[in-house]
């Protein structure tokens, strides 16, 4: 079993911009280099290495610019935004098995890179299952959630209210991180509402930001972990997940399109951790568009389902006196969107208690992956 | 030919479905061992993980599940169009079909021929078949 064999103990990231000059791999590099000197860890005790499949930067050339000695334990995880938390995970089964010893996983995007926009990368005849469903204008991943959230909103008496609920709340954090895109720029409910369109009903407040940057997490075993200089984060219990007949992003033809991904990475999640959703102080759930907010809340356990836009009123996601603090950060929405890594970073500051908006006595820390897409979710504790 | 996406035409698996558009039958795939239909298309019957099937034909009636309204930034032919209705729809035969598709006012019709705010969950649809580039997509008129 995974729990608490191994923990987070560097974390590592660049400035989060538009049209950052550097490319992936660099980002990639100057991040994974950070990670390793917060804790102590010399490049060359670096033996694993766990990434995204639409990473630009491969692992060769990381090694070879960062330094790195012999690398014994590779590997990458699918679905884009679903991976984040599968990438960790799987580094921390690489170190409690032994394949590696000093694991580290990251994540570098550029807006502007058609590898990280793999939906603006069209062909005109269309081979895989978006043929489908981009024929007929379904062409973002924006328009692909707003068909999901409109059958919601019709099934569950679900409001843009509800939606508004999770907007200001990621920006309110934002406004107090620093770091964040939108430190200086503030939300209120009468912006969000007259937000323009994207795809109804989703308007522009729905969505992620796009960035550049990258971070990087160092995953070592608990023993090891005792002597170095950062507050452990362990990693609990982790979790991947696709749920029988599930199609990435277009998921309509499945007995319950709006029970997604996240169902299924919850079950194995909490089958073998000493918690439950109850004893979660603080949540990172990937915010690629608001909607996934309700549908992760639900899918982790925090409701039931058709109760997630409900759960968000009373500013319950809101620091400090929400029932459950959620992208403390500022997220997807309001931080930064480099797949979802970011959230991971927060989850470990959480857990040391230095997050800008920290959450008093937050020993469990949940973070998710991307919902919609085949998902993963980290457990953390301190 | 066309500024919209298409799908693959000579995909060996999908061929009978275009080709069943093409003369205004929309056709589903039925696993021959089990009766059960798949879509989007597939190899293997996922009830009795076996491979044979036929192309059967559809009523074509249906009931919109869900609808969203694009808004630009849109690929530049379906921004031109915008705001226009994409809709789901569930097929009478068996609800667990649910095809992407467009409420249009007639099959000849353009992607934006009805406002879009008019289309709502429930409406009772039926299969027409628009002629896109050298190809026929399934789209949907009230019933």
């Amino acid at each position: 079993m995974l729990k608490d064999q191994t923990a987070i103990v560097g974390i590592g990231q660049t400035a989060f911009g538009k049209g950052l000059e550097d490319s992936e791999l660099s980002l990639a590099c100057q991040a994974i280099s950070m990670a390793l000197d917060e804790c102590g860890i010399a490049p060359s005790e670096v033996d694993g290495l766990g990434s995204y499949t639409m990473e630009p930067g491969r692992e060769v050339d990381v090694a070879r610019n960062v330094g790195l000695g012999d690398i014994t334990w590779f590997s990458q995880v699918g679905y884009g935004g679903g991976a984040g938390c599968g990438v960790v995970t799987q580094a921390a089964m690489a170190v409690a098995t032994g394949q590696a010893e000093v694991a580290v996983a990251w994540r570098a995007r550029k807006r502007a890179s058609k590898a990280s926009r793999p939906w603006a990368n069209v062909a005109q005849r269309l081979e895989d299952n978006s043929q489908f469903s981009r024929p007929w204008g379904l062409l973002r991943p924006v328009d692909e959630i707003a068909i999901l959230m409109r059958r919601y909103m019709h099934e569950f008496g679900a409001t843009r209210d509800h939606l508004a609920n999770v907007a200001l709340a990621f920006r309110k954090h934002a406004n107090r991180n620093p770091n964040a895109t939108m430190y200086e720029r503030t939300l209120s409910r009468e912006e969000y509402m007259n937000g323009r369109w994207i795809s109804e009903p989703l308007c522009l407040f729905d969505n992620c930001l796009e960035t550049d940057g990258a971070l990087a997490v160092v995953v070592v075993s608990a023993e090891r972990a005792k002597d170095l200089p950062q507050v452990p984060a362990y990693i609990h219990a982790g979790a991947q997940g696709i749920p029988p007949q599930h199609n990435t992003m277009t998921n309509y033809f499945n007995d319950d399109p709006l029970m997604g991904p996240s169902w299924a990475a919850a079950k194995q999640l909490w089958k073998y951790s000493d918690f439950g959703p109850g004893d979660v102080k603080v949540a990172q759930l990937y915010d690629a568009f608001s909607p996934l907010i309700p549908l992760s809340l639900e899918g982790y356990g925090f409701c039931r389902r058709g109760e997630g836009a409900e759960f968000t009123n009373d500013g319950a996601l809101e620091w400090p006196n929400g029932r459950l603090p959620t992208n403390t950060a500022g997220g997807g929405m309001s931080e930064a969107y480099v797949h979802g890594m970011n959230l991971v970073l927060e989850g470990v500051r959480q857990i040391r208690g230095t997050s800008t908006s920290q959450v008093e006595g937050a020993d469990v820390s949940l973070v998710t992956s991307g919902e919609g897409v085949p998902t993963s979710a980290l457990l953390l504790r301190k | 030919m066309t500024d919209f996406l298409l799908p693959v035409d000579d995909d060996e698996l999908t061929q009978p479905f275009w080709e069943g558009c093409a003369r205004g039958e929309l056709l589903m795939q039925r696993f021959t061992a089990s009766g059960h239909y798949c879509w989007p298309p597939r190899p293997m019957d996922p009830v009795s993980r076996t491979l044979d099937y036929e192309w059967v034909p559809m009523s074509g009636k249906g009931t919109v599940w869900s609808v969203a309204i694009p808004h630009p930034p849109l690929l530049p032919a379906y921004s031109e169009l915008a705001p226009y209705n994409v809709v789901i729809v569930q097929l009478e035969e068996d609800p667990n079909l649910r095809m992407v598709g467009n409420v249009v006012e007639s099959a000849d019709a353009p992607l934006n021929s009805v406002e879009p705010h008019s289309v709502e969950i429930g409406q009772a649809v039926q299969a027409v078949f628009s002629p896109v580039g050298d190809m026929f997509l399934p789209r949907w008129v009230r019933a």
